[in-house]
């Protein structure tokens, strides 16, 4: 017994269960979002009620209210990548090009972290910042470090914890980049008289770049929206968007801000990565 | 543009590498992968401007050859001069050498154009636009210049691959298996091209090749290698005439190896007991150490006649048609003999006489001056094993 199934039904079926997870979770979700972002409060009402009353100024207020974390989340987002960048690309290049047999460890070693909740690990980082960790004594004992200053509770260590979490999302992508560069393309830069540096210039990084554009993707997008980091390891001082989201739904409980802040966020995020993506012209993105 | 020379050469002669220009000289080169000797003590000179083919099968050692010229590996002992000037350790971009490399390794990222002008714009020469377009006309593809290596076909790649190594007129230009990933037919046609094109750029091309016919076509001498030692060194048509051991009795096409003894001598010719049937052969082509030998005659050299009519040259009777397969051009005949070997004979279709059939009796002859001798100790099976990885398509 079998069951031929018309050729023309099959990819539409295959298509069907993650159309209806993100048309239910995602697509109505959205929706529900976009309506409250416009309403404003029943008069009278108790505190969470809610009205359409297609308030656009709702945007406009939202913005100018919290200006600062939007340029903060944008500005620790930015140097989150780039540092995530100058770490994790030697790193990928190593295990690429250098690693051997310690290869597959090494992959391991990399994605290692996410064995352990997100949660747990920025609070640890608090540890590692802190008073007591062996970071801020040896710094102090080597006076790189005044005696009262400290690191956590600082937008130093918000972008560290960024850094660090999102480290395995910048270096898996440039990993599969680099390591796709057929070796003999390097050889070949080398036969055509360009020395080390030269190739890796000419040579490694253009072909890297998918790789580089996946990357800052995966660590930009998430870190501008992210609030673990700025609220475990950050001040009041270092309040990102995403904290202001957070207490706008679950502590003030004004959602119609929360979700006019969303839609901003998005909006600037989607604008920003259109922008570089043109900007980085890669065609053949992963 | 002197670089300088990188740590730990010995040179101190004031000529930049880069400059270099001349003979090609490896001398008493060894390679080693642990116990495993890849090249094993060679010595070759490749003359400048000539067109000169290593010639041998997987993991021979040819490759490795190739790789240390190129700069690509180091050898464990020996030295590599060209010219006057002692290269054994400079960086591949500090040699006056480019490679044409096996599947091209054109660069994804750049366009045919920039690929060409690489080289070029490394070495800070000024007319870049000037030289692709010229060298781009001489591989007859100006039209491809803006389009990128993956949009061009695999021949097309293969001109390109060419084209950005010649641009740089090399001292030295090696190619790496150049035409291993391309059909039959457009294989012929591009190795009768890359020797014109040899010509007319006038420059020394070592090639590494597995495919005994592309070396000979192409070539002016062939080195044969096997397990990292040179076999035989000549023109194709010494190699193939004159095969010194049964290595490239068998590498280069196809030879009957029949074992015999050296009898006695008549002027300049031996003469040679087999199996019980006197042959004669020249004494020069002998390369036999005592009085064992193997006589080997090429199968399209031998003639077949029915018993009975007559001779010419040397005779072997008595050998029955065992099969017979007609391919156009040449009817290939199976000759079994009496002491139970079979010999291969190509019979050309030119003489309207109508082929044998199975089963026939027949007479066997050629001229004894087409016998080449081996040394008896010969492993007669030696370079006639295939590698099916380097069996083309």
């Amino acid at each position: 017994m079998s069951i031929t199934l018309p050729k023309v039904r099959v990819p539409y079926l295959l298509l069907f269960p993650g159309f209806a997870f993100l048309f239910t979770f995602f697509i109505l979700p959205i929706v529900n979002l976009a309506q409250t972002s416009t309403q404003t409060p029943i008069p009278g009402g108790d505190t969470g009620q809610y009205e359409q009353s297609f308030a656009f100024s709702n945007y406009i207020n939202a913005f100018l209210d919290n200006r600062d974390q939007f340029a903060r989340s944008f500005v620790y987002a930015t140097l989150a990548t780039i540092f995530a960048l100058a770490i994790a690309y030697p790193l990928a290049y190593a295990i690429a090009f250098k690693s051997g047999k310690f290869k597959n460890i090494l992959l391991v070693l990399v994605v290692a972290p996410f064995f352990t909740s997100f949660l747990l690990r920025t609070i640890a980082w608090k540890q590692i910042l802190g008073e007591e960790g062996f970071l801020v004594p040896t710094l102090r004992s080597l006076h790189l470090m005044g005696q009262q200053t400290t690191i956590t509770s600082t937008a130093v260590a918000v972008v560290a914890g960024m850094t660090y979490n999102f480290l395995p999302f910048m270096t898996l992508p440039l990993y599969a980049s680099l390591e796709r560069i057929d070796p003999r393309t390097i050889e070949a830069s080398g036969d055509l008289y360009a020395n080390g540096i030269t190739t890796f210039r000419r040579v490694t990084v253009p072909l890297s770049l998918p790789g580089v554009v996946a990357g800052t993707l995966l660590t930009f997008i998430p870190a501008a929206g992210d609030y673990v980091n700025a609220s475990i390891l950050g001040s009041p001082n270092t309040k990102m968007i995403g904290n202001v989201i957070e207490s706008r739904y679950f502590k003030i409980v004004d959602y119609p801000t929360a979700a006019a802040l969303s839609f901003t966020l998005m909006a600037a995020i989607l604008i920003l990565v259109t922008l570089y993506i043109r900007k980085a012209g890669t065609e053949e993105l992963v | 543009m002197g670089r300088g020379f990188p740590k730990g050469t010995r040179q101190l002669v004031s000529i930049d590498p880069i400059n270099a220009r001349g003979d090609l000289r490896l001398t008493r080169i060894t390679k080693s992968y642990g116990d495993f000797n890849a090249v094993d003590d060679l010595t070759l000179t490749i003359p400048k401007g000539s067109f000169f083919a290593l010639l041998g099968p997987s993991g021979c050692g040819k490759t490795t050859t190739l790789r240390m010229v190129a700069g690509l590996e180091e050898p464990t002992v020996g030295s590599i001069h060209l010219g006057d000037t002692d290269i054994t350790t400079t960086r591949p971009y500090q040699r006056p050498i480019n490679t044409v490399f096996q599947n091209y390794a054109l660069f994804p990222h750049l366009t045919i154009f920039e690929n060409i002008a690489f080289g070029l714009r490394r070495r800070g020469v000024k007319d870049v636009k000037e030289q692709v377009d010229k060298v781009l006309n001489l591989v007859e593809l100006p039209h491809l210049a803006e389009r990128k290596p993956t949009q061009l076909s695999g021949g097309q790649q293969q001109r390109i691959a060419l084209a950005r190594a010649i641009v740089n007129r090399p001292a030295l230009l090696l190619l790496d298996e150049p035409l291993g990933a391309l059909d039959l037919k457009l294989r012929r046609q591009m190795q009768i091209e890359l020797k014109w094109i040899q010509r007319e750029v006038g420059l020394t091309f070592v090639h590494v090749t597995h495919d005994q016919e592309e070396a000979m076509t192409m070539a002016d001498t062939i080195a044969v290698m096997n397990e990292g030692k040179i076999e035989q060194m000549g023109t194709p048509a010494d190699l193939y005439d004159d095969p010194e051991t049964a290595f490239v009795a068998n590498f280069l096409g196809q030879s009957n190896l029949i074992k015999g003894k050296i009898e006695g001598n008549d002027g300049d010719n031996l003469v040679i007991d087999l199996f019980g049937q006197k042959i004669s052969m020249p004494k020069a082509r002998s390369h036999a150490v005592d009085n064992s030998l193997y006589a080997g005659i090429r199968p399209e050299k031998f003639r077949i006649t029915r018993t009975g009519s007559a001779v010419r040259g040397n005779t072997l009777t008595g050998g029955r048609i065992e099969d017979v397969s007609y391919i156009g051009v040449s009817t290939q005949y199976v000759v079994a003999m009496p002491w139970g070997q079979e010999l291969m004979v190509f019979e050309q279709n030119d003489d309207g006489v109508p082929p044998f059939n199975k089963g026939e009796e027949v007479v066997i002859s050629w001229e004894p001056s087409f016998t080449f001798g081996l040394r008896g100790d010969e492993d007669v099976e030696a370079g006639t094993e295939v590698n099916p990885e380097e069996t083309p398509e």
